[in-house]
Order: structure tokens, then C-alpha cells, then sequence
């Protein structure tokens, strides 16, 4: 660093200790008359189904990146590039695929540097193609199909894992918890929405299941939206599997579940691979005794990570439950500073090769050290998730778990 | 593969009983709907979004005022009515020209603006309610039927007698009937089609009312979920013939029997097409439904 | 001959645009714009010009796309090959319902309603089949040349939607001036009085249905090569049904250019809608159904309905 920018970035801190207003420095109404040239802010398209069907999970999805983008703002910007702010322009990608991509185009004209978001995976497919094309760096939130990373993008980048990790993570777990409790697990049956997401984890469980000595007696499918459990209820109660296990998006998981306890059907374990409301306060808050003993493989925080908390009080405070979509989002935009503070360049390029050499260390998910293969995130993990005592504990692996878990649900 | 049929059959019954039931509920729907295609002879798109603002007026007298859903129908079956009045008399009927396909689209662009409005008021975050009712199920001695969807079942056939014998008994229903058979003699005969059509309107989407009050402890209210809906109504209209509540109710078990069964045996995704096959079916063989009136 | 010079000229002034537009964005949009525009004009055909309004019109789209995506992935067949025979398939389909529909003397919003429900019933089994990928759709994997029918540039994209454009208006300039559209004319207005004067109203109606059918076809096989991914609802699920529909009936039913006028009109005002709303959640879509309800309020003939008035009002007054 040079003395000049040293002085730039002393001489602003001074000033912003003696305003105590950070917020109005960054929005140029206060002047730095003392310093040649203000630091242009990055721009970032953040990119989210906010309306539309999977509007709920993009509204979350835009509040995380958003939170992130205001965090960083105001701990002084990006200071390898002169401490400049992050400019967000958000972009609504309707819940379809081609509205994702011309809203991309768009980014791309206003002269992002980078793209975050996309959330649903039939989305990404899109967008991600879309920025490719201008070279634009983009990075993925959730979209879980692996098909995404094995397009072979060079500008595609995934922080969290994809279902092939979730549907491995899952049936090791299941097979550890399984062992440590007698094996009182030997069939199971899987109930699934019909879209990639659903039928990807499915099909791998069906593959995978029998490895950990569980038969998977039936694979029910159902479209999302679904209404009516009834049917696909009175088939688990007829041939009564061990574990039950579904994937499935929030209203589904939700009419599920309480349909299994209105015809009162108790298996061993409801042992959900992604599942829509498992890992959901909402759902917990709303349907405890629907929601409890249920266990979960998911994206999850690292409890033991106070910053992760912290974003849960904040996220609640603005009366909104602490979903995936929000963290993961924050955790995104995280990595794209860190990548910006160390390319200390607005250039596409730049920022890509950063991203693709990223150790990123600074996150509050329960990873191993990050390092990006072919744009996947090599030290995502997922963790294995309980509700227990109206709340959701992370019950495996030991290292971050908060509780013991209760396996199989009692009687 | 053996066994599993044999399984199969053992829930048999429960599936049909589940399937009447769930039908009960669809024919709730669909009772406005073929008062509404009828007598005005309209598509009305926004028949699933309007589904959805009442089961949001249902929500939030019970989570704002703590009106259980049953007793919300007071409130909620007038409430709609006045909405469907005011639509079809200041809007659609204005903006129609009487052209048939504008209509249409004005159906369409009006289940845009509400379903977008209810995305911008109450977001996207799904409401649900947890009655004390939510859980219980009767025992059928064959299954177990959720307390509320037995109570929709009744509800569906108590109102569409009601509706039967409106439209059989009173003054308004008779006009309705006549601006439906013949809309020149009705006029001559001196019924003011613009308040008439509006009437039948805003009855049609005060069932929606009924429909939410009797539909929100079972599903939830979200911005999209009219969708749904709206399809299998159709459905229903069509197989019971345009105009006849008895048809609705009848298409209604019939088709959430298929749908049940369709499940059993398909799947719930490849079962939906019983569903589809039945209506191209009726269409094509019987286009005036079950109780149809024109031939 | 007036139409067809009208025609030409249109062509001839989008034809450069690659050259003059330099954001990829707008380029964009006008590919999107066009490409609703030969999916309005696929429409119109039927439903303009033959007066037959179809809710299901995704069944040939549809088809269209999966016989693209399915036969390059699974058969590595040519996708320029499969553009046609796409095009073939969506004709074949059309030809079937028509002639089921048609058979059974199905009308106004009988027929509307039956075709809906053929497209939901293509929807559910390209959902359950493996064939067709089934809920996890399909996806076409990058290899951006002309060979492979993807461009490394937007342009590419443009001139085939350009071309397409071009067929559609041809076909419906053809129909204006042919016996066959004359025919269909004679049904729409009247179907009994037709037949009274000989036409062969079934032979028609399915004549009709097919060609609607053959160029959604094609619309279909160019989305999946735009955006390289389908699957069972964006294929065969209401929300292209009603962007076809929509757009002829406000450009202008049973008009050249209504398909195409409508489709730039509703492009533009989602995209206002857009911009004017910001980014508060929804009402962007709500302003979009505000607009289109007002258009179709004050202008029950369609854009091109009103164009026409207007240009008629002002050759009067200059005259």
C-alpha cells in the first residue's frame, strides 16, 4: 500500500469519527474536499424471484444479499479500492427463466461487475449462461442441481453445495445414526416434488440407500403445487417403511406433515434430504408438534459462529425469519468482497480468477477451507439438523452440533 | 408388484372416501364459477385470485380479530359479494365491449393486478392457521377424514342447495335464469342486464367466500394459490354442465375421486391426467356435462 | 399488394438492427419481442384468421421444443434438421386435436377449453416419462457455433428470429390473399352458412390447427436454443398458451402486423413496468396488468385496430 493511500484511507477515517455518519459519506451528501477523487462504488446485480411462484424464497434471498451489501458499506467499503461502496442493483427474475436472463442482460449493461443470486435452480441454468456470455462473474445462492456446475462455466461460482453433497451427507449420516441406535432402520420410502430438485435427490437416495443396508420400498413424486397428501399418507400407513424421507419445497413439506399427523402415521423417522420446511423456524414456530423429532440434511449456519447469530437477531428484528435464502445470500455477497478486496480491481476478469484461487476464511458456514473446483465450492458441507425443543439443533457432524440426536422419534 | 396392489385394494376405500371429501372442496370452487360461465358466459381467470383474497380476508380475521373461520362467513360471503359486483358492474362489463375474448383478457390482466397487489401487501410468506378443529379426524371405521374437510363437505352441499333453490324460488334468481336462457327477451321483458349480470357476478365470487371460510383450516393463503384451483374448477364446470349447481357439486365428488384414485394407481404427478382425460372426454362426447341444459 | 410492400419494408428496417442497436440488452429485447411476436402470429393464424381461440396452444410449443432437445441429446441429430422436423411434429399434434375437436363439432370456448386441456395433458406425461426428462427437463449443453444452431453472438439469435418473422408474416400475408384464407374467413364468420355454400369446414378448421400448430413448432425448437434448458412447464404450461393469445388479440386480431405490434407493445410496457415500479416487490406486474386491462378497455380492436382508425382519420383530413 502506498503512503497515498494510506493518508486517503487515515484521512476518511478521521473524518468519519468526527461525523459519526458513515451513511451520509457514503451517499456523497458530506464531501472529502481534501481528497482527489472519491472512490466510484462497485456495482453488483443481485438477482432474485421475487415475485412470481418461488417469490417467498426470493424476497428472503434479496433481504440476505441485501443485509451483507449494507454490512460491508458500512465497515468502510472495499478498502483495497479506496474504501468504495458496494452498489446493489436489484433485478426480479419473475420466477421464469427467460425474464432471469434478460434481467442479466440488463445487469450487464448498466455495467455490473459481478452477479449474485438466482436462487431457484431452473433459473440459474439460465442466468448463469446469460453472464457467461460477457464474461461476468456470477455466484450461484442455492441453486442446488448439480447440472448447474457441470456446465463448465468459467464465471460460475458455488459457495454451498449441491444435492449430490446433501443426498451423500445424508445417507452417511442416516447410516451412522442408524448403527449407533441398533439398526431399528431397514426400509424406507421417499416422497418428492417432480421438479429437477426433488427428482435429482431422490433418484441418488434410491441409488444410495441400499449401501447403508435400507430398502427403499416405494419413491412417491407429487407436483409442486400439491394440495392433497392423503393418498401418498395412506400408502406409507399401509406399508409402513421405517424411515420416511421427504424432498420437497415449504407449502408441500408442510400439508405433509400435517397430514401424517392427522392419519396419525408415526415411522421411525421422518428423515428429510433438503426438505422444505424441516429446517424452518416458521414451520416449527407455526406446527410444533407436527415439526418435532424431524430430521433434516440441509444448509445450515455454524452455530458456534457468533457473526452467524448476529445475522439471525438482525434478521429477526426486521421480522423475518432467519431461512436459508438469507444467509446463504449474506455468505455470497461475502465472498464476492473478499474476492473484490483481493482483485482490488472492478475488472471481470479480475474478480473471476479471484474467486477461482478464494480461500475465503471469514464465513460463518460450517465449511472446510474454501477452494473452488470447476466453480464448486470443494469444502461446502451440509449438516444434519433436529427440531428438538421447539427449535432447530444442528445434531451432526459433532464438531458444530448444539444437541444429541434423538433417533428413532419416540413412540 | 403383487403385493403392492393387494395393498392397494385394502386402501381402497380410504382413497375414494378421500377423494369425496377433497371433491367436496373443489366443487366449492366451482360453484361460483359455473354460476359466473353460466349465466355471463365469461372465462373468468380471475376466479383463482379472487379464491385467494377471500381466504387472506379469512386469514386475517382470524389472526388480527380471532374469528375462527366459521364464523367468519357473515363478514366474508358479503364482503366478496360487493367485490364481484363492483367488478363485473364498473369494471369488466365496461371494459369487455361485450367482445367475449376481451372479456377474457380483462379476466387475466384483473388476476394479475390482484395477485401482484396481495404479493406487494401481505408478501409471499404463507399463512396458515392452527385451529384447535386442524388435527382432529372423524373415524369412518375405514379411515380416518380431517374434521375439516368433513365440515367442507357438508358445506359444499348445504350451499349448493342454497344456491338451487335461489335461483329456483326467488325473483333474482328467476331473472338470472331468464338473462341466462335468453338475454334480448330478458331485457324486453324490462331486467336491467348491466345490474343482473353484476348480481350473478358478484353471487358467484360471494361462493368463493363460503368456499374460503370452509377451505383456510385445511390449505393456507398465499399469494399464488388460487392457481391451483382454477384449473380442476374448470373441469368441473364442464362436466356438470354450465349453470347447474347439482352438476357442480356431482363433477366435484367425480372428479376428486379420479384424482384420488388417478393417485393411487399413477402417482400424484401422472395421476392428475385422469383429471384431463375426463374432461376431453365429456368435451368431445357430452360437451353439455352431466346436467347441461343446452343441447 | 399494398400489404406486401408494407411487409418488406418492415423487414427491411429490423433487418439492420444488430448493426445499429450496440447494447446487448435491447438487442435482447428485441429478439424477445420478435420471438413473442411469431408466437402471437402462430396464434393468429388459427385464431385470428381462422377464428378458432385455442387456450392450449403450448401443446405444439411444447412438442415443438422436445422434439429439439430430445432428439439432439438422445440422437445427436443436426438441430437445424430438427428445427424442421420440430416443426413437422407441432403440425402433426395440431392436426391430431384439431381433427378430434373439430370432429366432435366443438366450438368458442368448448374448444378453447378442450385445448387447455390437451396441453395439460402433454404437460403431465412429459413429466412422468424419462424420455423427455421428466421433471428434471432437459438441458442442451454450450457449444456456441451456426453449425449447432447456438450463437456466440446475439445476432445469430436475431436473424432466425428475423427469419421466422418473416415466414409468419408471409403466411399470413398468403392467407389475406389465398382461398384457403378465404375459407377460413367464411368459417369464422359463419360456419353454418359456410358449409351451406360448400366449404369444407372440417378440412379447413384442421388445416387451420395444423399450420398454427407447425410454427409454434418452430417458436418452440428457437426458445430451447436461446436459453438451452426446458422443461415440462416451460414447455407444455399455461404461461406461453397465454402469451400467444395475448398478444395478437391486443396488436390486432386477424391482422398482418397485430402479432408483431402487440408483441413490442407488451415488451415495452413490462419493461416500463419495471423500471417505473423500482424494486418494490409486485407491483411492477401490477402496473403490467393495469396497462393491459386500460388497452384492452379503449381499444377493443387491437393496436392495429387503432392504427388503422388513426390512419384512416388522417388520409381523410389530408384528403
Amino acid at each position: 500500500m502506498s503512503d497515498k493511500t494510506r493518508n486517503i484511507i487515515l484521512d476518511r477515517r478521521r473524518f468519519i469519527a468526527g461525523s459519526a455518519a458513515g451513511g451520509l459519506v457514503a451517499t456523497g451528501i458530506i464531501g472529502m474536499p481534501h481528497i482527489a477523487r472519491a472512490a466510484t462504488p462497485v456495482k453488483i446485480g443481485i438477482i432474485h424471484p421475487v415475485t412470481g411462484g418461488v417469490s417467498y424464497s426470493g424476497t428472503q434471498g434479496r433481504a440476505g444479499a441485501m443485509m451483507a451489501v449494507d454490512d460491508i458499506n458500512a465497515a468502510g467499503g472495499i478498502k483495497s479500492l479506496g474504501g468504495a461502496k458496494i452498489e446493489a442493483l436489484l433485478a426480479d427474475a419473475q420466477s421464469k427463466a427467460d425474464v432471469g436472463a434478460a434481467e442479466v442482460e440488463k445487469l450487464n449493461e448498466a455495467g455490473v461487475s459481478a452477479v449474485v443470486g438466482g436462487y431457484a435452480s431452473f433459473i440459474c441454468m439460465a442466468t448463469t449462461q446469460a453472464a457467461a456470455k460477457h464474461g461476468l462473474p456470477y455466484i450461484v445462492d442455492v441453486g442446488t442441481d448439480d447440472r448447474i456446475i457441470k456446465a463448465g462455466l468459467a464465471n460460475t461460482f458455488r459457495f454451498s453445495p449441491g444435492y449430490g453433497v446433501f443426498v451423500e451427507t445424508a445417507v452417511s449420516a442416516l447410516g451412522q445414526l442408524n448403527n449407533a441406535a441398533g439398526k431399528p432402520a431397514k426400509t424406507a420410502m421417499i416422497v418428492h416434488e417432480d421438479s429437477a430438485f426433488g427428482t435429482g435427490t431422490a433418484g441418488l437416495l434410491a441409488k444410495q440407500l441400499p449401501g447403508i443396508g435400507i430398502e427403499v420400498m416405494e419413491i412417491m413424486k407429487h407436483p409442486t403445487p400439491n394440495l392433497d397428501f392423503n393418498n401418498i399418507v395412506l400408502r406409507i400407513k399401509a406399508q409402513k417403511p421405517d424411515v420416511v424421507i421427504p424432498a420437497d419445497y415449504y407449502n408441500e413439506y408442510v400439508l405433509f406433515a400435517r397430514t401424517m399427523q392427522q392419519q396419525k402415521v408415526r415411522p421411525k423417522a421422518i428423515y428429510s434430504v433438503l426438505g422444505g420446511a424441516a429446517s424452518q423456524y416458521k414451520f416449527v414456530k407455526e406446527f410444533p408438534e407436527a415439526a418435532a423429532y424431524i430430521m433434516d440434511c440441509n444448509h445450515w449456519y455454524n452455530p458456534q459462529k457468533p457473526a452467524a447469530l448476529e445475522l439471525k437477531k438482525k434478521t429477526e428484528a426486521k421480522g423475518l425469519f432467519y431461512t436459508y435464502e438469507v444467509f446463504l445470500n449474506y455468505e455470497a455477497v461475502m465472498l464476492l468482497a473478499d474476492a473484490l478486496e483481493r482483485a482490488a480491481s472492478t475488472d471481470r476478469a479480475k474478480i473471476t480468477a479471484a474467486l477461482a484461487s478464494s480461500t475465503w476464511s471469514g464465513h460463518f458456514m460450517p465449511y472446510g477451507p474454501t477452494k473452488f473446483e470447476g466453480g464448486q465450492n470443494t469444502g461446502a458441507r451440509a449438516v444434519n439438523l433436529q427440531v428438538l425443543d421447539n427449535d432447530i439443533k444442528v445434531i451432526l457432524p459433532p464438531e458444530f452440533a448444539s444437541a444429541k440426536p434423538v433417533f428413532p422419534m419416540p413412540a | 408388484m403383487t403385493t403392492i396392489w393387494m395393498d392397494q385394494l385394502s386402501i381402497l376405500l380410504p382413497a375414494i372416501l378421500n377423494g369425496v371429501t377433497t371433491g367436496a372442496v373443489y366443487a366449492l370452487v366451482a360453484l361460483g364459477l359455473t354460476l359466473i360461465y353460466g349465466v355471463l358466459h365469461i372465462i373468468n381467470f380471475a376466479h383463482g385470485s379472487l379464491l385467494m383474497v377471500a381466504l387472506y380476508g379469512v386469514y386475517f380475521l382470524y389472526a388480527l380479530v380471532g374469528i375462527d373461520p366459521y364464523l367468519a362467513f357473515p363478514i366474508v360471503v358479503p364482503a366478496m359479494f360487493a367485490l364481484g359486483y363492483g367488478l363485473q358492474r364498473y369494471v369488466i362489463g365496461r371494459a369487455g365491449h361485450g367482445k367475449d375474448e376481451n372479456i377474457m383478457l380483462v379476466t387475466l390482466g384483473l388476476s394479475i393486478i390482484i395477485e401482484n397487489l396481495a404479493l406487494f401487501f401481505w408478501t409471499s410468506n404463507t399463512r396458515t392457521i392452527n385451529t384447535s378443529y386442524g388435527f382432529s379426524t372423524v373415524d369412518f371405521g375405514v379411515a380416518f377424514i380431517a374434521v375439516p374437510k368433513v365440515v367442507a363437505f357438508v358445506g359444499a352441499v348445504v350451499i349448493a342447495g342454497l344456491l338451487w333453490q335461489f335461483m329456483q324460488r326467488t325473483d333474482l334468481g328467476k331473472a338470472i335464469r331468464a338473462l341466462a336462457k335468453e338475454p334480448r327477451g330478458a331485457q324486453l321483458v324490462g331486467i336491467s342486464t348491466a345490474h343482473v349480470y353484476a348480481m350473478s357476478f358478484g353471487i358467484g365470487i360471494a361462493c368463493l367466500g363460503a368456499a374460503a371460510c370452509l377451505l383456510l383450516p385445511t390449505y393456507y393463503a398465499s399469494p399464488h394459490i388460487g392457481q391451483a384451483f382454477v384449473l380442476i374448477a374448470f373441469t368441473i364446470v364442464v362436466l356438470g354442465g354450465m349453470g347447474s349447481f347439482v352438476g357442480a357439486l356431482l363433477g366435484g365428488l367425480i372428479i376428486g375421486v379420479t384424482e384420488s384414485l388417478g393417485g393411487l394407481f399413477l402417482g400424484e404427478s401422472l395421476g392428475k391426467i385422469g383429471i384431463f382425460l375426463i374432461f376431453i372426454a365429456v368435451l368431445l362426447l357430452r360437451p353439455t356435462g352431466l346436467f347441461g341444459q343446452r343441447a | 399488394m399494398k400489404t406486401a410492400a408494407a411487409i418488406l419494408i418492415v423487414l427491411a428496417a429490423l433487418l439492420p438492427m444488430p448493426w445499429l442497436v450496440r447494447s446487448d440488452f435491447w438487442l435482447n429485447f428485441a429478439i424477445m419481442a420478435l420471438y413473442y411476436g411469431f408466437l402471437g402470429q402462430s396464434w393468429n393464424i388459427l385464431g385470428g384468421f381462422g377464428g378458432q381461440f385455442s387456450f392450449g396452444h403450448a401443446a405444439f410449443f411444447g412438442t415443438g421444443a422436445y422434439t429439439s432437445a430430445v432428439l439432439q441429446l438422445r440422437l445427436g441429430i443436426d438441430p437445424w434438421l430438427c428445427l424442421v422436423l420440430a416443426g413437422v411434429l407441432g403440425g402433426a399434434v395440431g392436426a391430431l386435436v384439431g381433427a378430434l375437436s373439430f370432429r366432435y363439432g366443438l366450438r368458442g370456448s368448448y374448444f378453447a377449453l378442450v385445448t387447455l386441456a390437451f396441453a395439460e395433458v402433454f404437460r403431465i406425461l412429459a413429466d412422468s416419462v424419462e424420455f423427455t426428462g421428466a421433471g428434471v427437463g432437459l438441458q442442451i449443453p454450450l457449444k456456441q457455433t451456426a453449425a449447432n444452431f447456438q450463437f456466440p453472438a446475439k445476432a445469430g439469435f436475431y436473424f432466425v428470429i428475423l427469419a421466422l418473422t418473416a415466414l409468419g408474416l408471409a403466411v399470413a400475408w398468403w392467407l389475406k390473399h389465398s382461398r384457403l384464407g378465404a375459407r377460413m374467413v367464411a368459417v369464422r364468420e359463419n360456419e353454418d352458412a359456410a358449409r351451406a355454400l360448400g366449404v369444407d369446414v372440417f378440412r379447413t378448421k384442421v388445416i387451420a390447427i395444423a399450420l398454427s400448430g407447425a410454427l409454434m413448432g418452430l417458436g418452440g425448437t428457437f426458445y430451447v436454443q436461446y436459453f438451452l434448458y426446458i422443461d415440462p412447464t416451460i414447455a407444455y404450461g399455461p404461461a406461453v398458451s397465454v402469451s400467444a393469445l395475448l398478444v395478437p388479440i391486443v396488436g390486432g386480431l386477424g391482422t398482418v402486423f397485430g402479432p408483431l405490434l402487440g408483441a413490442f407493445a407488451l415488451q415495452f410496457v413490462n419493461q416500463f413496468a419495471q423500471v417505473a415500479m423500482g424494486d418494490a416487490i409486485g407491483l411492477n406486474l401490477v402496473l403490467y396488468g393495469v396497462i393491459l386491462v386500460l388497452m384492452i378497455m379503449y381499444m377493443p380492436n387491437g393496436l392495429f385496430g387503432l392504427a388503422h382508425v388513426s390512419a384512416r382519420r388522417l388520409v381523410r383530413r389530408a384528403g
